[in-house]
């Protein structure tokens, strides 16, 4: 068995990138369409990291601190938005999610 | 060789516990599962000697952020699955087309990017510290002091947006 190196790390992170996005195009409940992007950030902090321990450098881990900040941020935002959408509309269906369409 | 079955064997995890986030048919078991898989994530980043990041991820995402999923869940008490009301072949044939059309372009970037030979690696962070939490932490009140303190009015703006769209007219 060859030795794990970045490059492992980084088919791993756009493979959990990529299942990511699946759960966006196929699922129609918002609430896993929110779980799903908290996957794809966990994908791009795996490669953060990867990097990291690749250049033995901590700025990545930095950067990885800074995108779990953030999306604490739009966790919080976005149940917020979802928890004011289903008092209006009674549904968590994305497809009913049309008022701003033109 | 014991870091090779570690790598796999979490790979395995990871992997699957996000295949059954977006596959659950019961939202609680797909926040059960995110839970799971944001564990699994946090070992890797003990096996990437990234400490501080794993003890993070524990306390902000398993901790914090999935308890917030978990209030929602249970405060929108669904009648009608969304799911329930789709047409399914309509959006999942375009939908797997384009996370397949990710993934080439992802997988053409690693290859391109391991064909080619690096950049000299930078020079280390000429720091006092000592261990990952204290290099961590250096870092974030010496050369990200400006993002960290942005970081933190972000963090308060979120708050007060999460209070005023979640409160019910008075």
């Amino acid at each position: 068995m060859s030795p794990i190196t970045p490059y492992h790390y980084l088919v791993l992170s756009a493979a959990l990138f990529t299942i990511g996005v699946l759960g966006v195009m196929l699922r129609r409940n918002i609430i896993i369409i929110f779980m799903s992007i908290e996957l794809m950030l966990n994908a791009v902090n795996i490669s953060l990291a990867a990097f990291s321990d690749q250049w033995q450098n901590a700025i990545g881990q930095v950067f990885a601190i800074f995108v779990i900040a953030v999306a604490a941020a739009e966790a919080a935002v976005g149940l917020g938005i979802i928890l004011a959408f289903f008092r209006n509309k009674d549904t968590l269906n994305i497809d009913d999610m049309n008022g701003l369409r033109w | 060789m014991l870091e090779a079955i570690v790598f796999y064997t979490l790979a395995v995890f990871t992997l699957g516990f996000g295949v059954l986030v977006i596959t659950a048919r019961n939202t609680v078991h797909s926040v059960l599962f995110l839970v799971a898989n944001f564990l699994c994530v946090a070992v890797l980043y003990v096996a990437l000697a990234a400490e501080f990041l794993a003890v993070i991820q524990v306390l902000v995402y398993a901790g914090g952020i999935v308890v917030l999923y978990l209030f929602v869940v249970m405060l929108v008490n669904l009648k009608a699955i969304p799911e329930a009301q789709l047409d399914p072949a309509r959006r999942s044939r375009l939908g797997f087309a384009i996370a397949a059309a990710l993934l080439v372009e992802v997988s053409a970037i690693l290859v391109y990017a391991g064909q080619r030979a690096g950049p000299a690696a930078p020079a280390a962070v000429d720091t006092p510290a000592r261990g990952n939490t204290e290099l961590v932490g250096w870092l974030l009140y010496t050369d990200f002091l400006i993002p960290f303190e942005l970081a933190s009015v972000l963090l308060l703006v979120a708050m007060i947006g999460a209070i005023l769209l979640a409160r019910r007219e008075a």
